[in-house]
């Protein structure tokens, strides 16, 4: 890279779209302000003490002025406010096929977990030209993902999940920041997105060391952890059953319907007396505090992968 | 107070006395107004030597002159003394302070010891805060975002937000104080709209810092709360939301935004028709869009948050709302360079400051549209371009428009003239310096520098040392009037009653105004900004 840069590499499928609004932005703000500029200067020149211009027919008001230029400035404004939100909105929309990494912010380092179990520090190996969602979750304090190549920024909150996708349309090693201040070693928590072409991925990613997928981490952990005993099929409680749940509407003992999605199931997990499933009896003990982010994302992952499932394994 | 007709004490504010008692006792708004721009300036210096720190720092990509906790606790200090101890109070506690009455024509403000409890109240809350800083200092920013500041950072926390907090009390007061003068100590004559601008925008600034302030005061009280005795609101282990935070914190510091910018935009449409000597082009548009900035500056706090986790349809609407208020902000600039034609213009001191406040308030705001516009938002938030642009406006801005007010209305304060070469030299400088600084960041922004960053990549290097190098051109501008007005207090030509010529009450009375401020009630009987081309540049033959 050069020591004197204007202007960030573009990697990823949105990067364009949003430099086009931004040199559009640009060249509308450089526009008026320099008429603004060149307007003030102007004046200044020609009408300093002395000077042989016409100052007849002065006004201190103009009504049809007025509103001529607050109509303009607010449908500008409007014009630009439409194209953006209508950019920021396809954020919500990640392509479909995606493939889906666990992000976990913790003071002060990225930890990436792939499906198949590997895991990275500060650094993300994805595959070129594929839709990549990244799902975000926080160990401690508020962090924030920052991929400048991509022009994609997510904020990973404590006590939530958040997410964010790109597709990448270049190969190489681009810039990861934390740009929400956490703590004493903010500025040390970076890193790298590495995008390689599929067959490279897909290599890099059998190497891993021989660990068990995240599903199936989740699987043991859903033993370990005692879910099976009440979730299970030989459950002696009654608790609600989790095949075909990730997705699905869920009727709520208060009479409301939710959608099963992942805040969903980590709510349940961690806060199981907020949605109660309607039918049965709010029972469920939390493992707020029993549970790490890493292993939530596990138990997240098993009871997702049993949406599809015929019944329990 | 008795109204009664007591003899016309034409004796200067200054002959009252200059022991301790005389200043520190002093009712007098006039007196009042000093002890605040003393305190102001001290705080001034205080964030401006953190800043120097950092752009040092900063001047290389590595560590290389202090800690990370270091690092971290000089831009927390920075923060916290120049937008709570600094901006906030700057024009409104002293300029407003000083001049409130003189432009209405009152003897005092509405509540003359309340406004000096006020500078009690403000002196306790921040040295409490500075007492914090020195036993070890704070870490967390000056936005104190939770769970960092309430469980993770084991800096002075407390104190320093029991601080911020107490010196809230004092902003009310000036708040309120303003309110009711601006109500009921009007000049005889003097309705609403013949009021000067910079009347206007103080009682807007004044509505918003009595709304907003109650919030801030109750989100630093959660933060202490939680630290303390671990209620747990923000912490999402016991239930809580540390989001909850973030909307609390920019519900009040939004609309503080506008108490820092609305007295610039004031003193700056006082400045550019004397110098033009025309009347302020628009003046009702100019006025209703100060109020129009206030209102709106409510409804748009959730534009920090774009990605913070609030929801998409929460984003777009703050995004819409956010554009909304660059309307009447674009309404003001508009009109204040429509003032200027056919006037007959001269370039003093204070008129260098107005005209440059105008160029970077308009490179400012514009830059505001890049960051209320959400898609490029989630790039530039939290990166150096929203140091650029709350810069450009905040210092760009406000500290000019202040810089500008205080050059405008120095010799009726004082009854001094400064130095005019002097002043015109500053005030380039300032310009020239700041603009250095300032711009690259934009760049860096764009580039994707993230703020708060003790150490960069080596990318940045380049546009971080421009910074870094305009900025001591920028402290040199700052310093300059320090000296030369300093120095015109004690050796310099006395002012007359009105050395600009100006319309406005403040100047129909002595220079520096005697203690009771007029001699006789002064009268309105037409609009502001009276202001008639001199005969050199008349018209030839008016029809």
């Amino acid at each position: 890279m050069d020591s004197i840069t204007v202007h960030p590499i573009e990697a990823s499928t949105l990067a364009p779209q949003v430099d086009l609004l931004f040199y559009a932005l640009l060249a509308f703000s450089f526009g008026l302000g320099i008429f603004l500029t060149v307007l003030v200067v102007g004046y200044a020149v020609k009408y300093r003490r002395g000077s042989k211009a016409d100052r007849s027919g002065e006004q201190a008001r103009n009504t049809v002025l007025e509103i001529a230029w607050t109509s303009a400035t607010a449908l500008i404004a409007l014009g630009i406010f439409l194209w953006g939100a209508d950019l920021f909105l396809e954020r919500d929309h990640p392509p479909a096929g995606a493939i889906e990494i666990a992000g976990i912010g913790k003071q002060w380092m990225w930890i990436f977990e792939h499906a198949n179990g590997r895991r990275e520090i500060n650094e993300l190996h994805v595959p070129l030209g594929r839709p990549v969602v990244v799902n975000l979750s926080s160990e401690d304090v508020i962090h924030s993902m920052f991929v400048p190549a991509f022009r994609m920024k997510m904020d990973a909150v404590p006590g939530r999940e958040t997410r964010l996708w790109f597709q990448t349309t270049r190969a190489g090693t681009f810039d990861l920041f934390c740009a929400e201040y956490c703590g004493t070693q903010h500025s040390e928590m970076r890193g790298h997105i590495v995008v390689q072409p599929e067959e490279q991925f897909a290599a890099w990613l059998a190497a891993a060391p021989s660990t068990a997928s995240l599903v199936e981490q989740g699987q043991t952990l859903f033993r370990a952890l005692g879910c099976s005993g009440c979730h299970g099929p030989n459950a002696t409680v009654r608790a609600p059953r989790l095949e075909r749940l990730y997705g699905h509407p869920v009727g709520l003992s208060r009479g409301q319907t939710v959608i099963a999605d992942d805040g969903y199931i980590r709510d349940s997990i961690l806060q199981p007396q907020k949605d109660v499933v309607g039918g049965f009896d709010p029972i469920m003990p939390s493992f707020q505090g029993l549970i790490t982010e890493d292993d939530l994302g596990k138990l997240v992952a098993y009871i997702k992968s049993l949406a599809n499932a015929g019944g329990p394994p | 107070m008795t109204a009664t007709a007591e003899a016309p004490d034409r004796r200067s504010y200054f002959a009252e006395g200059w022991n301790p008692a005389a200043w520190l006792l002093s009712t007098d708004h006039k007196r009042i107004a000093w002890l605040y721009l003393v305190a102001l300036l001290a705080f001034f210096f205080i964030g401006g030597a953190a800043a120097t720190l950092i752009r040092i720092e900063l001047a290389t990509p590595a560590a290389d002159l202090v800690s990370d906790d270091t690092y971290n606790k000089l831009f927390t200090v920075h923060g916290i003394v120049m937008v709570w101890f600094f901006l906030i109070p700057s024009i409104p506690a002293t300029l407003g302070n000083f001049l409130l009455p003189l432009m209405l024509g009152a003897k005092d403000l509405a509540f003359p010891r309340l406004n000096l409890a006020s500078w009690y109240v403000f002196m306790a809350g921040s040295l409490t805060t500075l007492y914090a800083v020195i036993a070890g200092g704070v870490d967390t920013g000056w936005t104190f975002y939770t769970p960092l500041s309430t469980m993770f950072s084991n800096s002075h926390v407390s104190l320093a937000a029991a601080g911020v907090f107490i010196v809230g009390f004092s902003t009310i007061m000036t708040g309120i104080n303003f309110i009711v003068t601006t109500h009921k100590l009007r000049a005889p004559g003097q309705t609403w709209f013949r009021l000067p601008i910079f009347v206007w925008t103080l009682y807007a600034t004044s509505l918003v810092m009595v709304l907003a302030t109650p919030v801030l005061a109750a989100s630093l009280l959660l933060i202490v709360a939680d630290r303390v005795f671990g209620i747990g609101i923000f912490d999402p282990a016991q239930g809580g939301d540390p989001l909850l935070f973030q909307h609390l914190f920019w519900f009040y510091s939004h609309p503080a935004v506008y108490i820092m910018i609305l007295p610039g935009m004031g003193v700056v449409s006082e400045i550019l028709p004397c110098f033009s000597r025309r009347p302020l082009f628009g003046y009702r548009f100019v006025a209703y869009s100060a109020m129009g900035i206030a209102l709106l500056g409510f409804l748009v706090w959730g534009h920090h948050m774009f990605v913070s986790g609030q929801s998409s349809f929460a984003g777009v609407v703050f995004s819409f709302l956010s554009f909304c208020i660059a309307v009447p902000s674009a309404i003001k600039v508009f009109n204040w360079t429509l003032t200027m034609r056919k006037g007959s213009i001269t370039f003093e001191t204070p008129m260098l400051y107005a005209l440059g406040f105008l160029g970077l308030f308009v490179f400012g705001g514009l830059a505001g549209l890049f960051l209320a516009a959400l898609a490029v938002d989630v790039h530039l938030t939290d990166t150096y371009f929203v140091i650029a642009h709350f810069h450009y406006i905040m210092v760009g801005g406000m500290v000019t428009a202040f810089m500008a007010g205080l050059h405008f209305w120095w010799p009726k304060m004082t009854g001094r003239m400064y130095s005019e070469t002097w002043g015109r030299i500053a005030a380039a400088t300032t310009f020239v310096g700041f603009n250095l600084t300032f711009f690259p960041q934009f760049v860096l922004g764009y580039l994707g520098m993230p703020r708060r960053y003790h150490t960069y990549p080596d990318e940045f290097a380049v546009w971080n040392m421009l910074s870094s190098a305009g900025a001591v051109i920028l402290a040199f501008g700052y310093l300059m009037p320090l000296c030369y007005l300093g120095w015109s207090l004690f050796r310099s030509r006395r002012a007359p009653d009105n050395p600009w010529d100006a319309t406005g009450l403040e100047w129909q009375t002595s220079s520096p105004p005697p203690q009771h401020n007029f001699a006789t009630q002064p009268e309105v009987t037409g609009p502001p900004y009276q202001y008639e081309l001199p005969e050199i540049d008349r018209p030839a033959a008016p029809r």
